[in-house]
């Protein structure tokens, strides 16, 4: 190396070879060697830019280094000495960097240059550059050690890749050579990587192929948006054709790719790279051009609410017109009320879909609450939150986050043992609580389950024979006590905290979860902790609904619930001597007239039908008068007047505009649990 | 009560329930709809006569003539529902009031409103904001808020007093015909 000092091969082989110590040294956690060979490293890297000449200090560094890293392998002999001379060699490498500057002042420029180009490629968080590295390997490519997919690999790696083959050199089978490399490649990457970087992985190949890599997006948009050079430029950019040759193809105005193929100006494979360096560039800003615009936007909810009143009106506005040119039996206004038919509908489910929010944003809002309480009260408690992506209308999920947030409350306070207990206990002293939500038909079912101490359901019958709630000595189901739970002002906490115990939460819950027409039910096992489920109807969804009538009202079930229809006749009824049941296939289910139900007057039909429903996992049967058929159902609130509508959970309007009530069936069937209870 | 609004407006819109006129102040008032289809809520008190859409909005409607104990409406020609915004729980919601006919727009300036009289009205005086004289004819005026508060709104329904009759009656008609008490 003394001998040829401007041998640049030699010192890029060095290079390497100290590039590669590094690496595996590294790698197998050498530590010391790689920070050391580094340092070498970089005087090297130094010569190898042309920034110091190979001087006899620097091939005596490069010789005691060698000795050094020999040395290191075997770190049992002579420590300190090791130490002093890797400390000298360092410095020495340090000495050559000023003294270099000083030496030539091209060298110096050089420096200067390098030191204000690293800004520019350097990596930019977020920023995104592409590159287009043409990568030509020598024929001996593979023999030479060079492994192609590896470094296809290794791009990949860094980014998105679009690769296009050169073929062209590939010659007939029988002039092939299986172990040469005939083909060449133009590789588009996309990454936020800098120039070094990718140069990196080249870097054990540069010997033997040529590369080359340039920047040609640098990731800010530019103003003409998606647009990107025209072929011609790109060709001329990457020395593939001449200005002069371009122009003289644009002058015949054809497919400009096409037209230098024809000419055998260019081969086939480059205008093809070109082209889809074209067509890449052009959808990453196309894409990023987009991704700008689509951003979310905020607007008022009033404006919401506004949006998709107006709607309902054009939804009813709509279904006259069908009507109306339905009547006339004109053709051409009936296609034309279809289409306005088709065009409101997806509006108006657009209109909706505004409305609703995802019910994580709630849920995001109890980890940080979790955290308060849990510290507060010494306990360790982790929120686990799943389904967060359920959609629930806004205004639902606003009134939604008091109960859930007493019921979390209670988890932490009540529920979850303090570490030292739950240890005991033989449980994992960080409790947790589960938050999820998912779709159930029309509802959406909330559970908020801990792995706490659970209700004590004796310490609750003793409390609420205290409190006069219960008589000693009755009898009393699971569920009935639980149920005593929600009453106001009824809380078994010993003592007050300032989180709770003061048996004012239940019955908010109760109270809120039921203005909302939802239900609540609780679940407990004393040690092994509570489950509460809340059921809460997707108001202001549309839901498929049967349409039932009974005298001369329409009314909707909700079709999730439906399980099947049968037929009631006058005889049917007979034969079970006025018990209102009905066996299907063997099984016995129960059934309600919605005639009486309502208290309508009037003679039954002779032939009724019976619709099946499936409410907590039972069947019973609504009667109707007759089944008309499915309807899309949007669900109308009835407004504050009529909350105490027993049976009725909504309305919906029809085509002809008129109201159709929604039925509670889930209330019609309790109610009729407990007539016949009562019974 | 708020007795302000009265000092703002002077204008009222008048109406007839049992040939009676009454009066409601007219910034309450949205529009008035020819009577139309209502869908009875099967097991609610009698005077909520049901449900209409209004331009797909779902309106509760009350009989103003059972609201205040007299019997209920028949359905003429000129059965008109009024739609007012009312402030229930702070919440502004739309109602219908069912009335026998609507009359005109009218003015009413201070001194022509009196306060109600304590006696010689079968009506309860609460409701009552004042009496206006137009032309030598009585006009009560509503105090439209009190009317329909929800507590009056609501009142606990004994459902066996709803039998609703739905023995064959033509149409439109059918939904009104209620067993009156």
């Amino acid at each position: 190396m003394e001998k040829n000092k401007s041998d640049d091969g030699l010192v890029k082989k060095i290079f390497r070879a100290l590039h590669t110590i590094k690496g595996s040294g590294a790698m197998f956690g050498f530590d010391e060697i790689s920070e050391f060979t580094h340092e070498v490293e970089n005087a090297f890297d130094m010569v190898r830019n042309g920034k110091i000449p190979v001087t006899r200090e620097l091939v005596d560094i490069g010789l005691a280094s060698i000795d050094i890293i020999k040395l290191m392998f075997n770190p049992n002999e002579g420590d300190e000495e090791l130490k002093n001379r890797k400390l000298k060699i360092v410095e020495d490498i340090e000495k050559l960097k000023p003294s270099t500057s000083e030496i030539s002042p091209t060298s110096k420029e050089i420096q200067e240059e390098i030191k204000q180009t690293p800004p520019i490629i350097a990596e930019e968080e977020g920023k995104e550059f592409t590159y287009r590295i043409r990568f030509i390997p020598e024929p001996d490519f593979e023999e030479r050690g060079g492994d192609i997919l590896m470094l296809f690999n290794e791009l990949h790696k860094l980014g998105t890749c679009r690769t296009v083959a050169h073929v062209m050199n590939i010659p007939v089978i029988e002039e092939l050579e299986t172990d040469q490399c005939y083909m060449s490649w133009d590789i588009l990457l996309t990454t936020s990587k800098s120039k070094n970087a990718i140069r990196d992985i080249f870097i054990f190949v540069e010997d033997y192929a040529q590369i080359s890599i340039d920047i040609i997006d640098d990731g800010s948009s530019p103003h003409d948006e998606a647009d990107y050079k025209k072929l011609g430029y790109i060709m001329v950019e990457r020395g593939d054709l001449s200005i002069e040759d371009m122009k003289d193809i644009l002058a015949s105005k054809k497919f400009f790719g096409e037209m230098l193929v024809e000419k055998g100006i260019v081969d086939v494979d480059k205008v093809e790279s070109a082209l889809v360096e074209q067509e890449h560039v052009r959808e990453l800003r196309k894409k990023r051009h987009h991704e700008e615009i689509l951003s979310t936007l905020r607007v008022p909810a009033e404006k919401a609410d506004k949006l998709v009143n107006l709607v309902g009106e054009l939804v009813t506005m709509q279904a006259r017109l069908s009507q109306v040119a339905n009547e006339c039996d004109d053709p051409e206004l009936i296609s034309i009320a279809e289409e306005a038919e088709r065009l409101i509908w997806d509006l108006r489910d657009n209109a909706m879909s505004i409305r609703m929010i995802q019910i994580s944003t709630t849920f995001s809002r109890f980890t940080r609450l979790v955290r308060d309480l849990s510290d507060e009260l010494q306990k360790k408690v982790e929120l686990v939150t799943e389904g967060g992506e359920t959609e629930l209308d806004k205004t639902v999920i606003e009134r939604l986050t008091d109960p859930l947030l007493h019921i979390i409350r209670n988890c932490i306070d009540h529920g979850i043992e303090l570490p030292k207990q739950r240890e005991q206990l033989g449980k994992n002293p960080v409790g947790t609580i589960r938050l999820s939500a998912e779709y159930s038909g029309a509802k959406v079912i909330i559970d908020i389950e801990d792995d706490g101490a659970g209700i004590d359901l004796d310490a609750v019958k003793t409390r609420a024979i205290e409190r006069g709630l219960l008589k000693p000595g009755v009898e009393i189901s699971e569920t009935q006590l639980f149920n005593i739970l929600f009453e106001p002002g009824f809380s078994t906490a010993k003592e007050l905290t300032s989180i709770s115990g003061r048996g004012v939460g239940m019955d908010i819950i109760k109270k809120n979860i039921e203005a909302l027409r939802g239900t609540v039910l609780v679940k407990s096992r004393k040690g092994s902790g509570t489950r509460m489920t809340l059921q809460i109807p997707l108001t202001l969804a549309i839901i498929d609904g049967l349409m039932i009538q009974v005298g001369k009202e329409n009314y909707i079930i909700p079709l999730s619930a439906v399980e099947e229809i049968v037929e009631l006749t006058r005889d049917d009824r007979k034969k079970t001597h006025g018990r209102d049941i009905i066996t299907i296939r063997g099984r016995i289910v129960p059934y309600i007239d919605l005639r009486d139900y309502f208290l309508f007057k009037g003679e039954k039909p002779f032939i009724q039908q019976i619709v099946i429903v499936e409410v907590e996992n039972k069947k019973v049967g609504i009667v109707v008068d007759e089944v008309i058929g499915k309807h899309q159902t949007v669900i109308k609130s009835l407004g504050k007047v009529y909350r105490d509508a027993e049976g009725i959970s909504g309305a919906t309007i029809l085509g002809d505009g008129t109201v159709a009530l929604i039925l509670d069936v889930t209330r019609i069937a309790v109610s009729m649990e407990s007539q016949t209870e009562s019974i | 009560m708020d007795e302000t609004p009265i000092m703002d407006t002077n204008q009222y819109l008048s109406f007839i329930l049992d040939k009676e006129i009454f009066a409601i102040e007219i910034s309450r008032v949205r529009e008035v709809l020819e009577y139309s289809r209502v869908t009875k809520v099967p097991k609610s008190p009698d005077f909520l006569c049901g449900v209409i859409n209004l331009r797909g909005r779902v309106v509760p409607v009350v009989d103003m003539r059972l609201k205040f104990g007299m019997t209920k409406t028949d359905q003429t020609i000129d059965t008109c529902i009024i739609i007012v915004e009312i402030k229930i729980d702070d919440e502004l919601t739309v109602l219908g009031a069912m009335v026998d006919s609507v009359r005109e727009v009218i003015e009413l300036e201070m001194h022509e409103i009196e306060p109600p009289p304590r006696i010689g009205t079968h009506l309860d005086t609460s409701f009552i904001n004042g009496m206006g004289k137009k032309n030598n004819e009585f006009i009560i005026i509503l105090d439209i808020n009190k009317v329909f508060s929800l507590s009056e709104l609501t009142i606990v329904n004994n459902s066996q007093s709803q039998v609703q009759e739905l023995s064959g009656d033509i149409g439109t008609t059918s939904e009104m015909q209620e067993k009156s008490l």
